[in-house]
């Protein structure tokens, strides 16, 4: 146990280092992007003199190390600073997306994990039946088609035709639970439907893959039925793969769903840090990838630290 | 008159679409903009107040502001002047000018002075009391040294700003200007609450018709009727909604499941479907707004007028209209000034698609052929790209060959607009023909986009500035469009109208021109049935 | 030849369908110019015709023929997908199997680095990247290729983590085998099977993963053809119920499909499972 603990705090520090070379990566492109802020900010009405003036008063005349240095020290001091755009604290602006973009992450978890792990694992149990090719080709559907255009279609079918559920996620602060639900849902089944079939797959093919070891023979030729070969005996040794893309597609969830917030207008982080990046509000954009990638090293660690613990032949020292 | 009354009774009831409306009413002899504007109005009746009124547009970011200074799009243009403040002056739905803040205004010194006085009992939503100080401080923000704001060309030509007793506020300006009272009805030009000189742009505090409850950047914002507002017919609804939904699918859809009462920007490609559906009216609005296709006339082979006439009849304005605007919109003439403008001059005859004529010019220029780059990217205009590549196939006929360069988006205004020799780029236009013409046309003027240089449209412009005799200046208006039409440097190829769905239970009186969405006062003048 | 056609006749009807139609869209990709009744950028008519014997399937709105675009559409989408899939497998299957064996330092190195790439989300790196290079197809198979081969780096480690401490492997190190082999005869073949499996999906993730480019303006640019930006640019006509722009996005399914149920049977095979 010791062990993992000592790895757990080493990855940790890893994750720090990976959240400042991941700012600096940012913090360069963003550099190097055609035009800053000032001339994103006013767009054709731009003149010599206002760019000039915009840029004095928010600092972009200053050279790009010292702007950058002087942004690492606020951070150190847990100051995400201000936007550069609308002057608001940043840190306001970004708690209210987070929170909805970790709400609709959380409502399409919730909704697609269990389904993808008990479909996998039933295709697996009932292999080259009509039941598995049936759910297989209903998983390759749905990851087949582009994620807006999934979107599209439940709007047509559940929004525009029936009217059950609202187009767009029209939420605000004052949203409560139930409402927040009702609006999220489409958007949350449109993701769903885009990760069950990679988690599913997965889960099936790892299985499969176990069946032909020697153990699973043994434990088949002892006379167990297909049901425990399956859950008492592969799905252990099946589990590493299977976390693994668990936390690919959370982290997906997360981080990738810009175009779902785009098609149901839904103010999640995504949006935020596609709109920042376009106006070059650096500060907002390295907030915003800082959060993204936290979340991703997190959901990485806890991943590997499941696949240590579900294999312990990764713990002996060699 | 009968007949257009039982025209306009087939396409209440959804009997007659746009386009057999407008036939029908051209061949009674009524102009394509009373047939359009007669198209979008809708059952008319007395203004009712109530109702929650959510607004969807077409834009909106997470880096807007409040601040007037900063108003690049249609969401905080209505949100922070058509909502939340109000200007000077106001230009109303015939475009002409009328009072707002200012009750009224008096010029003098050769349109050199010119004398506000104030309304009186205009209050802020904080309840503090409007003064001369706020107003001096509202246009100061955009004129002061280091200002950012968009609006600072606009004034520049104010020389001084001083208040003159309790209720008047004096503007001396550095050359006569008989639109300044046009000016001060922009909508950066808000008037703002100021404390020692300093005004607090960015709460949303005003004397508008609603007051601010809530503002997420780039998401929504809602607020409350005012209930001090100054003026006793407008803002009828309850409360104002207004939600930025870029992506067009997205609001369509919103429109036709009822999740909001008015869209801004329909989807061109799809009007005629939504047009059929119950209960939503398409409105088309004939505006200033028009794409331009500017060439540096600096620059080989620009400098000859005779290369950029040949290329002004190259270009198949017919077509474009059908294809990228579906017939919304009109012919531009290649000068800038809109129907929905003082001073412009419907007489001058329509230029047409004639490659005989534009091989006629070329010759001139001596050429036999010709190899120009074109620039363009759908940032200067939804469609620019495809524009371009039909205007191609056009210049072709006429021995032109266009070469069409896309550009990307981003950075298209700093990169690409008054850079690259020859582009494609957009006005919002102006309210005033002289508005116009100093902003683009003036020489040395920094959005002089075809740094183009004419020495008696010049004098002309000055002299027509000053002057207050209005038949006189109409006689010089036409002949400065004249000017730019034959002579200019730039393409006008479209006029765009402004294309909105809306629910049927709304209602309105006549649809201003100047700015999309009824001026930008779609909240405080439209009202639900 | 013969063995191909034994292999062939055993196969399910599933993996055969699969074949038939993955064969028929590299066909149609390579012989595009041959088959298509007009030009790829060519006007032939009005705007958004219906469908008739002239223009099978209408056409868009700049009128041009939708069947002409859709044939050459496979041959940008699908060549450019299966182009940046390959890449993004040998690159990351190459690096993942390295840091499996050899661990150490190399382990660290190049998963610290994944790390980074994978940290900051696929779009957003996309979009900054092809705004300062500008959208080439190039750039676009770079980016793609280097972001996918990160996801192929994790899961070819994942896997062959899980192999490398397999007693096979430590004897065949004992017998002094070098490195290439260990890698080669014994980790790589039992890491296929879910490699395969991945390698089918990747390449659809990679083929949505253009489409939701276009779809923000960054991937294809006009006037190509790409079914991506086909189904994008008439997606209003869905809330009409109109269903050409559903066609593209059925091409893509099918070929995603098809493309699985190769996957699926060749999974099978390899696995030994005779039931």
């Amino acid at each position: 146990m010791g062990k993992i603990l000592v790895m757990v705090a080493q990855r940790l520090a890893l994750g720090l280092l990976t959240l400042f070379f991941v700012s600096l990566i940012i913090f360069l492109s963003v550099e190097m992007l055609p035009g800053d802020l000032a001339q994103e900010l006013l767009g054709q009405s731009a003149t010599p003199e206002t760019v000039a003036a915009f840029r004095k008063q928010l600092g972009l005349d200053l050279p790009a190390h010292i702007r950058y240095l002087e942004w690492l020290g606020g951070i150190a001091q847990g100051d995400f600073g201000r936007s550069l755009a609308n002057d608001r604290e940043i840190s306001g602006l970004i708690a209210g997306r987070l929170g909805n973009t970790l709400f609709l992450a959380g409502l399409a978890a919730l909704i697609s994990v269990p389904l993808a792990l008990t479909l996998g694992i039933l295709a697996a149990l009932y292999r080259n039946t009509p039941f598995d090719r049936g759910i297989n080709v209903f998983a390759l559907t749905s990851v087949s088609v582009p994620e807006f255009f999934i979107a599209y279609i439940l709007i047509l079918f559940l929004a525009v035709q029936i009217n059950w559920f609202p187009s767009i996620s029209n939420i605000g602060p004052a949203t409560d639970l139930f409402d927040r639900i009702y609006r999220s849902i489409l958007p949350a089944l449109t993701l769903t439907l885009v990760v069950v079939a990679h988690m599913m797959r997965m889960t099936r093919a790892a299985i499969i893959n176990l069946m032909a070891s020697p153990y699973i023979e043994m434990a088949r030729l002892k006379g167990l039925s297909p049901r425990r070969v399956i859950l008492r005996h592969a799905l252990p040794n099946a589990l590493a793969p299977i976390i693994n893309v668990v936390a690919l597609n959370l982290a997906y969830l997360v981080v990738g769903v810009v175009v779902v917030e785009v098609v149901f207008v839904y103010p999640g982080l995504g949006q935020l840090m596609v709109d920042s990046v376009s106006k070059r509000d650096i500060t907002v954009v390295q907030a915003c990838s800082l959060i993204f990638a936290a979340t991703y090293v997190l959901l990485n660690l806890t991943a590997d630290v499941l696949s240590i613990l579900t294999n312990p032949r990764l713990l002996h020292a060699r | 008159m009968d007949k257009i009354k039982l025209l306009g009774e087939l396409a209440r009831s959804g009997q007659v679409d746009r386009r057999g409306f407008m036939t029908g009413a051209l061949a009674l002899g009524v102009t394509v903009g009373a047939a359009s504007s007669l198209w979008s109005k809708t059952a008319r009746a007395q203004p009712k107040r109530g109702g929650n009124f959510r607004l969807a547009l077409g834009s909106g970011s997470t880096t807007d502001s409040l601040d007037p200074a900063t108003f690049d799009s249609t969401f905080n243009q209505v949100l922070g002047y058509g909502t939340l403040r109000n200007t000077l002056t106001e230009v109303k739905g015939d475009a002409s000018i009328g009072p707002e803040l200012a009750e009224s205004w008096e010029g003098g010194d050769g349109a050199k002075t010119w004398t506000f006085t104030l309304r009186k009992d205009v209050t802020f939503h904080s309840g503090k009391t409007m003064t001369p100080e706020d107003v001096i401080a509202s246009v100061e923000h955009h004129r002061r040294e280091d200002s950012t704001s968009a609006a600072k060309p606009l004034v520049d030509s104010i020389a001084s700003i001083k208040a003159d007793g309790p209720d008047k506020v004096v503007f001396e300006l550095s050359a006569g200007n008989a639109d300044f009272p046009f000016y001060m009805s922009d909508y950066h030009l808000c008037i703002l609450p100021s404390k020692d000189g300093k005004v607090d742009a960015t709460s949303g505090d005003g004397t508008g018709a609603y007051v601010l409850k809530n503002f997420e950047p780039g998401v929504r914002a809602s607020a409350e009727r005012n209930p001090n507002y100054f003026k006793e017919d407008r803002a009828h609804f309850d409360s104002v909604e207004l939600l930025a939904i870029v992506d067009p699918a997205a609001r369509t859809n919103a429109i036709s499941t009822g999740e909001v009462d008015m869209m801004e920007r329909v989807d061109l490609k799809t009007v005629n479907l939504l047009a059929r559906r119950p209960g939503i009216i398409i409105t088309e609005t004939v505006g200033n707004q028009h794409y331009t296709m500017p060439m540096i006339t600096t620059q080989e082979p620009y400098t000859d007028n005779n290369v950029r006439l040949a290329l002004k009849h190259a270009i198949n304005r017919e077509e474009l209209l059908s294809k990228i605007l579906q017939g919304y919109g009109r012919v531009g003439n290649d000068h800038p000034i809109g129907p929905a403008t003082s001073f412009v001059a419907p007489d001058i005859e329509q230029r047409t698609y004639d490659p005989d004529r534009a091989k006629h010019f070329l010759k001139q220029a001596g050429y036999d052929t010709l190899k120009v780059q074109l620039s363009a990217a759908d940032a200067a205009f939804a469609g620019a790209v495809e524009a371009a590549v039909l205007f191609q196939e056009s210049a072709r006929a006429a021995g032109i060959e266009v070469e069409v360069v896309r550009e990307p988006n981003d950075g298209y205004w700093s990169n690409v607009w008054l850079k690259k020799p020859f582009v494609m780029c957009y006005w919002g236009g102006r309210p005033t023909a002289d508005l116009m013409f100093t902003t683009a046309y003036a020489a040395g003027v920094p959005w002089n986009d075809a740094y183009w240089d004419n020495e008696r449209f010049n004098r002309l412009l000055v002299e027509a500035r000053a002057l207050l005799d209005e038949d006189k200046r109409a006689e010089l208006y036409r002949e400065m469009q004249m000017i730019v039409r034959d002579e200019g440097g730039t393409i006008v190829p479209l006029f765009a109208s402004y294309v909105d769905a809306a629910s049927d239970r709304l209602g309105h009186d006549e649809v201003a021109g100047n700015y999309a969405l009824d001026g930008l006062r779609v909240t405080e003048r439209w009202w639900f049935t | 030849m013969e063995a191909t056609l034994k292999l062939l006749r055993s196969a399910p009807p599933t993996a055969l369908f699969g074949l038939l139609v993955v064969v028929t869209y590299v066909l149609v990709a390579l012989l595009a110019p041959l088959i298509a009744p007009y030009g790829e950028t060519q006007i032939v008519g009005a705007q958004f015709l219906p469908w008739s014997d002239e223009y099978l399937l209408g056409t868009d709105n700049l009128g041009r023929d939708v069947l002409s675009r859709l044939i050459y559409g496979a041959r940008n989408t699908v060549g450019i997908a299966f182009l940046t899939t390959c890449l993004a497998f040998l690159l990351g299957c190459l690096t993942g199997l390295l840091a499996a064996t050899l661990r150490g330092w190399t382990d660290q190195l190049l998963s610290r680095l994944v790390d980074v790439l994978m940290a900051i989300p696929a779009l957003i790196f996309a979009l900054l990247v092809l705004t300062i290079t500008g959208t080439s197809v190039a750039a676009l198979v770079g980016v793609i290729s280097v972001l996918e081969a990160t996801r192929v780096y994790r899961l070819t480690r994942a896997v062959a983590v899980n192999i490398e401490v397999m007693d096979f492997v430590e004897v065949a190190r004992l017998r002094g085998e070098r490195l290439p082999w260990v890698i080669g005869c014994e980790i790589l073949p039992n890491a296929l099977p879910p490699l395969v499996a991945e390698f089918g999906l990747r390449f659809c993730f990679v083929f949505l993963f253009i489409s939701a480019l276009s779809f923000l303006g960054l991937g294809l640019q006009p006037p190509t053809a790409d079914w991506g930006s086909m189904v994008r640019e008439n997606a209003t006509l869905i809330t009409f119920g109109d269903i050409t722009p559903l066609i593209p996005a059925a091409a893509i399914a099918l070929l995603t499909v098809g493309v699985n149920f190769v996957v699926d049977w060749f999974l099978h095979k390899s696995s030994g499972l005779k039931t």
